[in-house]
């Protein structure tokens, strides 16, 4: 099935756009000429899709950006399906609410990025912002499900509030990283900023540098978790490159936030 | 029919349907992974005693979750519901209590049994569930939930739920020899040859059964005893089907995941043992009112 492109003909630089309406699950049985019709919110305005992209192809859930679009939001946010391409950066809220498919963003990606998704694969060459796989201020929970790969920096407060799910981060991370998640799991594999796991109740998080943990998770023992040699060899799957060493070596285990119900643990390589 | 000079009885092998699992168990190296393995298929030859047949699969594993030394072994019991008891009693008394060890299904079936799901109550409310989905995950589409419990080695992982199908059991062949010691050489010649089958286990120790055993008996409480037909000691006492010259008969009994898996270790069992001292290979069945799989020998071998 040949994907459809869509060529940016005027990226919106000032007012952001708000691109829902790019998801494969609108695309999959729609014509070109339906794909230009399908409504997008320019401001206070709705507009055409056609009127920002040029459309190439038709009833594909295969979707492929090219060029950078850093103010358009919500792109592929709900999708169940298929995969979205985009070549360059991208803006706020992509794969919010997903629940199936792929997302492949070969720039950078704004803020809100996988909030509360349930299933699928985003993944993320350059960086990404603030609150990934986070939920939105007032939910209860963050993403439910699906794995998130970054394989540059983020922002703050990623993961917070996550339910279940997997976020792996290849670069830095700042500050909150996994405040207040439920569940679920994030690996990071650059430097971890301030107050880390800060308020977590349950769930993991695996910083392969030293962090400085809050006083409120205390040491456990330095062993070697099973579980990590599975993950580890799931992430090879994704091209995360872990050593051996990594997946076999020895982990300091601290559980907190002990100002929750301190079930959570945050593994440190000893 | 002939194989090596040894004559091949014209007759068949009465198999029955039994559901079954496949687990595969890890540690730290192949000696524990097989020590833990060894202690899960112990005391699970025949489902008439056992409750369940169980036996290490032969083949070994190709690769395994967490990247350590694996060994598989299947299990094979009447009902779905017995499948699960005996794989939580199993892997909660052999595997949980080994070093180092970790389980894991090994068999993507329509059907799943709660395993690991139940095995956690253990962790004390300690245990810590992590589900896994794919493309991180092998094993099918299907997200995989593992517990991690913990144990005074560090953590028992265990997967949540464990696949069961319907599996063939009681596949089996005879070995009429001249003595003992040449039938015992020729049975362990078979076993050796079926281990490399994928799919099949021979639960009984060393994969050979010496007491192999018809239907009913004499006395009202037993519904099982030994194999008169087969004892050369009985050879002018009771009904005997063996010819002139045979001094011992062994018995190789097959369950496997399917009955392609039973036909092809019956196949390469059976032309492993023909050789010297062999005066014929047979099998057991029961007029075919039993079971509902037969493994004809002559045309399996034909193939």
């Amino acid at each position: 099935m040949p994907p459809v492109i869509l060529r940016v003909k005027e990226a919106p630089t000032g007012v952001p756009l708000e691109a829902e309406s790019i998801s494969p699950d609108l695309f999959a049985d729609r014509s070109r000429e339906e794909i230009e019709a399908l409504p997008v919110a320019f401001g206070n305005e709705s507009r055409r899709l056609g009127d920002f992209f040029q459309v190439e192809g038709e009833r594909s859930d295969q979707i492929e950006v090219d060029g950078s679009i850093p103010r358009v939001k919500w792109v592929g946010s709900g999708m169940t399906r298929g995969r979205v391409v985009i070549h360059g950066d991208v803006g706020m809220h992509v794969g919010a609410y997903m629940r199936g498919g792929e997302i492949i963003v070969e720039g950078n990606a704004a803020d809100f990025l996988g909030v509360e998704m349930e299933a699928g694969l985003i993944r993320v060459r350059g960086n990404a912002g603030h609150r990934v796989g986070a939920a939105y201020r007032g939910s209860k929970f963050g993403m439910r499900g699906g794995i998130i790969l970054i394989e540059g920096d983020v922002g703050h407060e990623v993961g917070a509030y996550m339910r279940r799910g997997l976020v792996v981060i290849k670069g830095n991370a700042e500050d909150f990283l996994g405040a207040r998640m439920a569940a679920g799991t994030i690996c990071l594999f650059g430097q971890a900023g301030l107050r880390t796991g800060g308020g977590m109740q349950k769930g993991m998080i695996v910083c392969m540098h030293p962090v400085e943990l809050l006083p409120t998770f205390l040491y456990d023992c330095s062993y070697s978790p099973t579980f990590l040699r599975i993950l580890f060899k799931g992430l090879r799957h994704l091209g995360v490159q872990v050593t051996p060493e990594q997946a076999s070596g020895l982990y300091r285990r601290y559980h907190g936030d002990l100002a929750e119900i301190g079930k959570g643990e945050i593994l440190i390589p000893a | 029919m002939e194989i090596n000079g040894v004559p091949i009885d014209q007759t068949y092998a009465e198999a029955f349907t039994m559901y079954a699992s496949r687990v595969l168990i890890t540690a730290i190296n192949l000696r524990w992974a097989l020590e833990a393995a060894r202690s899960m298929a112990g005391f699970g030859t025949s489902v008439i005693g056992c409750g369940c047949e169980v036996g290490i699969e032969g083949a070994e594993p190709e690769e395994t979750p967490d990247d350590r030394p694996g060994v598989s072994v299947l299990l094979f019991a009447p009902s779905k519901k017995a499948v699960q008891e005996q794989l939580i009693k199993r892997i909660g008394q052999s595997v949980m209590t080994s070093p180092t060890s970790a389980c894991y299904n090994d068999l993507e079936a329509e059907d799943r049994l709660s395993v690991g799901g139940k095995l956690r109550f253990f962790g004390d409310g300690f245990q810590i569930s992590k589900r896994l989905e794919p493309p991180i995950i092998g094993n099918g589409s299907r997200p995989r939930r593992f517990w991690r419990i913990p144990v005074m080695d560090g953590e028992f992982v265990v997967e949540d739920r464990f696949g069961v199908q319907k599996g063939v059991a009681g596949g089996n062949f005879l070995l009429l020899g001249k003595d003992l010691p040449g039938t015992l050489q020729a049975a362990e010649r078979a076993v050796e040859a079926m281990r490399q089958v994928k799919g099949v286990i021979m639960p009984f120790p060393g994969g050979i059964v010496r007491s192999g055993s018809k239907v009913g008996s004499r006395y009202k409480f037993l519904s099982a005893s030994t194999n008169t037909a087969f004892c050369p000691s009985l050879r002018r006492q009771a009904q005997s089907e063996l010819p002139e010259g045979v001094g011992a008969v062994l018995e190789v009994v097959i369950d496997g995941l399917t009955p392609e898996a039973v036909a092809e270790a019956t196949r390469v069992g059976v032309r492993a043992a023909c050789g010297p001292g062999i005066v014929k290979i047979s099998a057991g069945n029961y007029g075919g009112k039993l079971g509902k799989h037969q493994f004809h020998l002559h045309q399996l071998l034909s193939s």
